[in-house]
């Protein structure tokens, strides 16, 4: 190869570098909460169907790092699932844009159907061991849970109330994981995001009443929390035209068609 | 052709071999200065000597998580060193020349297989089995040795067969010369030859077994709890950080970076022992 190829290649391969990857888009960027990532992205696809001068990525990393990126700029618009925001978020603008209800999941051959709220307590506090104290099968109890910092975990924890997790819960670190987990072994409980309970386990009613999308807004069932986005400063620019598209009926729609509930409920 | 004269390509690999060891460098530092503070700032003591972890009280004690690292790979080591050194024999001294030549890239390419298949593989198989043989909730101890017992195989195979090869053909012809059967030449004179860069096989594994993440936290149920029956489900070090890394914040993420600095400090020392060992190897000869 003589030296001019060389250049020569050099030369468009910095072209391309250079303008392959032009700006002739804004891009927005989300990141933070698990729970919120598959309708964020779902909302984005919409979004960008509509307006072709704007890319929005989403990227996932838990509520902590919503926050955090947010803060740190990393992402212009944060996701947090949480009953309430950290301290940590307190400089940071936020949106509600909707509600997700916990659901209590048992595998599906288990013959269970109700729990009240202090035999939740119970059988993750440890109190309870076996399917058979609270009118199941003769078998022991797997107790499974999110990780520490999870916001799932901690609405679950908070509204349930007073749960010191027993020490040998299992820990699985998403909603994708603990739906395996509860599938796979017939004697597990669990919770899960309601937006992402599928045939493979099955929502338990939580003293009697039914984790359904009309009993999460009317408030009756009481496991849900809010889902913020967070922005640093002022919401503006094409994040503020994304979040008020998620706001809008348009939005909505998008968001309870797929199992979560709508920003005004309850 | 000639772009860059002698000097211009010495200065340019040294360059780049500097940034190889300036970005371990930074690693380490970037560990202990998010960790170390913590550690002295809640009390050594306390940090690896408790049994409590729970960041949202402001407790965070990782004996169970060390605990659980420890049998892990104890637990990997039972199962792994003792199948790849018989491999590495087999190969070595029994099978024909083409068979190993055939077979140890085979084994190598088990390296290979990303850790999540295997972590995935020990949840669908092994998880179950092990729920239905031996109780609990089959994501346990058991099934993280198991997992990483057959993932450290290729280290210490592969390790293994070149210390065995390396021991010189007269020691062995001269056994043979002696009157000793094979298997009397194999542990009798190869073995105790080729013992350090068994030795270091095996503790390099046991490295691999250490830091692995992926797998160990999808079989092994990573509840902080210290083991009482292989059928408990455990916590690793590594799977700590893993698992909270995404949520934490504040004092939880300073903890789960001094707890990255146990492990790292707990890593150089196996590294340096299986360095030492494979040096005594290199003396001898």
């Amino acid at each position: 190869m003589s030296k001019k190829t060389i250049y020569a290649s050099v030369v468009v391969l910095a072209a391309l570098v250079v303008f392959g990857c032009g700006k002739s888009k804004t891009t927005v960027t989300l990141a933070g909460s698990t729970a919120f990532q598959p309708f964020a992205e779902k909302l984005a696809e919409q979004y960008m169907q509509s307006h072709n001068n704007v890319n929005i990525t989403v990227q996932g990393g838990g509520s902590a790092v919503g926050i955090q990126s947010a803060n740190s700029g990393a992402a212009q618009i944060g996701m947090a699932d949480m009953v309430q925001l950290p301290k940590e978020a307190q400089g940071l603008t936020s949106v509600i844009v909707a509600r997700d209800g916990v659901a209590i999941v048992v595998n599906p051959k288990n013959p269970i159907t109700n729990l009240t709220t202090d035999q939740v307590r119970d059988i993750f506090n440890g109190k309870i061991t076996n399917w058979k104290e609270v009118g199941g099968n003769d078998a022991p109890i797997t107790v499974v849970s999110r990780e520490a910092g999870s916001g799932t975990r901690s609405s679950f924890e908070q509204i349930i109330g007073n749960i010191e997790l027993k020490k040998d819960a299992l820990v699985q670190d998403s909603n994708g994981t603990i739906r395996e987990t509860v599938s796979n072994d017939p004697n597990s409980v669990s919770y899960l995001s309601h937006g992402l309970v599928n045939e493979k386990v099955k929502p338990l009613t939580l003293d009697g009443i039914q984790p359904t999308i009309e009993n999460i807004v009317s408030g009756t069932y009481k496991i849900s929390r809010p889902i913020f986005l967070l922005v640093k400063g002022q919401i503006q620019g094409e994040a503020k035209n994304f979040i008020d598209y998620i706001l809008s009926p348009e939005g909505q729609k998008t968001i309870k068609d797929n199992g979560l509930l709508p920003a005004n409920s309850k | 052709m000639k772009l860059v004269g002698e000097k211009g390509v010495k200065r340019i690999l040294m360059a780049v071999a500097f940034s190889a060891i300036s970005a371990l460098l930074l690693i380490t530092l970037f560990i202990i200065n998010e960790g170390l503070p913590f550690i002295f700032k809640y009390g050594i003591k306390d940090f690896l000597f408790a049994s409590d972890w729970n960041p949202a009280q402001g407790k965070f004690g990782i004996f169970p998580m060390i605990a659980a690292s420890l049998w892990v790979t104890f637990g990997a080591m039972i199962i792994g060193a003792p199948l790849g050194v018989a491999v590495a024999l087999f190969l070595s001294e029994y099978a024909p020349r083409p068979l190993m030549k055939a077979v140890k890239p085979t084994i190598e390419l088990l390296a290979a297989i990303p850790s999540v298949v295997y972590g995935f593989i020990g949840v669908v198989v092994l998880a179950p089995f092990i729920r239905s043989y031996f109780g609990g909730p089959g994501l346990s101890l058991l099934a993280g040795c198991i997992i990483l017992g057959i993932m450290i195989l290729p280290t210490v195979i592969s390790i293994s067969i070149d210390s065995i090869m390396a021991v010189p053909r007269s020691y062995r012809e001269g056994s043979l010369a002696l009157g000793a059967t094979t298997w009397q030449t194999i542990h009798m004179v190869t073995i105790k030859a080729s013992k350090s860069g068994i030795i270091a096989s095996i503790i390099l594994g046991l490295g691999r077994a250490v830091g692995e993440t992926m797998a160990v936290i999808m079989v092994s149920g990573n509840s902080v709890n210290i083991p009482h029956a292989a059928t408990d489900s455990v916590r690793t070090l590594t799977a700590n950080i893993a698992l909270e890394m995404s949520y934490a914040t504040g004092m939880h993420r300073e903890a789960l970076f001094a707890t990255g600095v146990v492990l790292f400090i707990g890593i150089i020392i196996l590294n340096s022992f299986a360095s030492v060992a494979l040096r005594k190897r290199t003396a001898k000869r």
